[in-house]
């Protein structure tokens, strides 16, 4: 086990420092550097600034050297100094920019991994043990409907409809007396009966997606001998299915929570936006509009972290599931 | 072949001389004989019949097609074309009965008026019935080029007097079924190209890692999994964004349909090697190799025939991707910009709450993509089933 997990750790920092070199990159690629956009913005300003004055700011700054060691430098500030650079749009540290927004992001996702498995794992049993009943039909039609739309046309949907059929809008994520409120129980509770729309949005396809999975293994496990047998040997349904065939159907669900995990990380943003949520998403569109490359590339970076180490957890989960897996077996 | 293919039975089969009057047995024997003479595609064919939302969905991409091929003609507009005294207007109805009872067989439609409700603030919509406009079958309005090559100026229908925009009007006055049309043209030209690119990628680097195997394999292998654990939408929102702002709307389209390209060759290269690498050891495959066959006639006339349907269905999977990847980039402004029209392009209007609440109509883009993506769903499941027509 602890083999498996040291190994698995390994594949994580090598992608992550894979991943960083292709979130460099993308900082990279607009045409013009720091020292540009700085001198830009002075002169703006009224400042004088002439090309002397940039060539010793990038010099200084060490903007003129190869790639490489822009790169290491980035990285080592990143990994030693927590500094992820300089915002261009808002003048300040892109630490200081994103504060309590990643916070905000990454409860987003946990809170709707849960709701995903919540629901998708008792309604998946529902719909397979229910084969062809009224609410089998209902969970697959929900399905293909969510599967089929975009979470952002379906937060654009729940707004117009919360608009037009309710009147007000369910977009944000506090009560207007809490949003400049520090941090209290009642603030917590507050965020968490705003959460679940933006939770439910981003969620809905991939809850379809694994209600589909979980009945389609359940109904091959449930017709299987050792379920026959073990009901012959006169254990009570409901005790037979959780113990057996439920805990066989799991395993594709769960290995899946990394795949669920990216696919909800890249909607977020745009579900944020639509929804104006005061997390990531929002400030990561902003940024990429007015090409503040530093302050994309740190969210880039995070979001692709979050679903790394998504995957990493993941793994380890299913691990604790699934023995063959521990011992190194091919599946 | 999995399904018992019995070569006494078909030469026996074949021996059947036609007789007037068939007793049930030879009818039986000729659906058999029907059966195992099939051909491949045949065999798809009726089994994709079978599925009834594949082709419910089938259908509905017709209709898409032909509005893409046809936008010109078919949208009673220029995407460009304004009505000035109509900005932000609202849907206009047909009716076929006039203000006084009377049934007419050509349908007509009203001038709208909006006016502020002087008590409740709310804007109230007043169909002018005195003047009704007639809709007519070939009119001639806006001159257009169709494909940019035959000049016309006769749109399928429209008004010859007053104005006709069945599902609105946008902040300019352009209507808005007329840049729906024209929309469907790009979004869909964008997947196809998009996906012709993920085809040629996937099926080249697919083919190296399954035919040469090895540590080439291993690394490709790597590779892909390393790009399918990135959450593509924000790295390729990065990546749009940074294309220069002084670009002509044209080469950022070109561009653009390049990088949706790039997005769908990881799950196809998948596909084609494991094919690949299970096909090898086939025994025609080793047949043909004890023949002397050349390695190039044994991929392009033994494994490729044998699973390019499966690559076909993974290609209809992988088009709602494209779509909803476009849509999501131009919704935002990252992606395509005026004067390309595209559904996202479109859906930049009804970005938010405002614009939902005053004018619904800007929202039926929406309808259109979902709809598109679901028929695709569907398509994409039948030919799945149908994929492989010998399980039957």
């Amino acid at each position: 086990m602890a083999k498996f997990v040291i190994q698995r750790f390994i594949i994580m920092v090598l992608m992550l420092a894979a991943l960083s070199i292709i979130v460099f990159i993308t900082i990279e690629l607009p045409p013009g550097d720091y020292a540009d956009r700085r001198a830009l913005h002075l002169r703006s300003a009224g400042v004088t600034v002439t090309s002397d004055d940039v060539e010793s700011l990038r010099h200084i700054l060490g903007l003129d050297r190869p790639w490489y060691v822009r790169y290491f430098n980035w990285i080592s500030n990143i990994v030693l100094h927590g500094n992820f650079g300089q915002s261009f749009g808002l003048h300040l540290p892109v630490t200081e920019v994103l504060g309590q927004r990643v916070g905000l992001t990454i409860m987003l996702a946990v809170a709707t991994i849960i709701f995903t498995y919540g629901l998708a794992i008792p309604i998946g049993i529902y719909s397979a043990i229910r084969q062809y009943s009224l609410g089998d039909y209902a969970a697959t039609i929900v399905g293909y409907f969510g599967m089929a739309t975009p979470s952002f046309m379906l937060a654009l949907i729940l707004l117009y409809f919360s608009v037009m059929v309710i009147g007000t809008s369910v977009g944000g994520l506090f009560s207007p007396e809490y949003n400049e409120a520090p941090w209290s129980w009642g603030k917590f509770v507050d965020l968490l009966r705003h959460l679940w729309v933006p939770a439910l949005v981003l969620g809905l396809a991939g809850t379809a997606f694994e209600i589909r999975t979980m009945r389609a293994t359940l109904l091959d496990e449930k017709n299987k001998l050792y379920v026959t047998a073990a009901r012959a040997k006169g254990l009570p349904e409901w005790k037979l299915l959780m113990k057996y065939p439920v805990r066989v159907a799991l395993n594709p669900i769960v290995s899946t929570i990394g795949w669920e995990l990216t696919a909800i990380i890249a909607g977020a943003p745009l579900v944020s936006f639509v929804l104006a949520l005061p997390d990531t998403g929002p400030l990561f569109l902003t940024a990429l509009l007015d090409q503040d490359t530093y302050l994309s590339g740190a969210i880039l970076l995070m979001y692709a972290a979050l679903t790394i180490l998504g995957t990493f957890l993941s793994d380890v989960l299913l691990a604790v599931l699934d023995p063959r897996i521990r011992y190194g077996e091919r599946v | 072949m999995g399904k018992g293919f019995d070569m006494t039975q078909i030469t026996e089969a074949v021996d059947v001389t036609p007789r007037p009057t068939p007793p049930p047995s030879v009818i039986a024997r000729d659906a058999e004989i029907k059966y195992y003479t099939a051909s491949q595609f045949q065999l798809m064919w009726w089994k994709f019949k079978k599925h009834r939302l594949a082709l419910i969905g089938m259908v509905i991409l017709g209709i898409f097609v032909f509005i893409a091929l046809f936008a010109e003609f078919l949208s009673p507009y220029t995407p460009g074309a304004r009505t000035p005294n109509y900005l932000f207007g609202g849907p206009q109805g047909l009716h076929f009965v006039d203000a006084d009872g009377n049934f007419h067989l050509r349908p007509f439609t009203y001038a709208l008026s909006a006016a502020m409700d002087p008590e409740t603030f709310l804007l109230e919509v007043k169909e002018d019935t005195s003047d009704p406009w007639p809709v007519y079958f070939f009119v001639k309005g806006d001159p257009y080029k169709m494909w940019g090559l035959i000049e016309s100026d006769i749109h399928l229908f429209g008004v010859e007097e007053g104005h006709l925009h069945l599902l609105g009007t946008d902040q300019l006055g352009r209507d808005l079924l007329s840049r729906l049309f024209h929309a469907t043209r790009t979004s869909l030209t964008i997947g196809v190209v998009g996906l012709f690119i993920s085809f040629f990628l996937g099926l080249i680097i697919g083919g190296i890692s399954g035919f040469f195997g090895g540590s080439i394999d291993e690394v490709i292998q790597r590779f892909i999994e390393f790009i399918r654990s990135i959450p593509t939408l924000p790295l390729w929102m990065a990546l749009a964004a940074s294309l220069p702002r002084e670009w002509s709307p044209q080469r950022v389209y070109f561009t653009i349909t390049i990088l949706l390209g790039l997005l769908g060759w990881t799950h196809l290269a998948r596909r084609v090697r494991g094919k690949l690498l299970s096909l090898r050891e086939e025994d025609f495959v080793v047949a043909a190799r004890i023949a002397g066959s050349s390695d190039a006639r044994i991929i392009a006339r033994h494994l490729l025939p044998s699973f390019l349907s499966y690559i076909i269905v993974d290609l209809s999977i992988s088009f709602p991707y494209m779509i909803l990847a476009e849509t999501s980039l131009s919704f935002i402004g990252l992606g395509l910009r005026a004067p390309v029209i595209s559904w996202g392009v479109l859906l930049q209007d009804a970005q938010n709450i405002q614009a939902i609440a005053l004018y619904p109509w800007l929202f039926t883009p929406v309808a259109f993509v979902i709809i598109s993506v679901m028929a695709f769903s569907f398509v994409g499941d039948g030919m799945r089933d149908a994929a492989d027509p010998y399980s039957r």
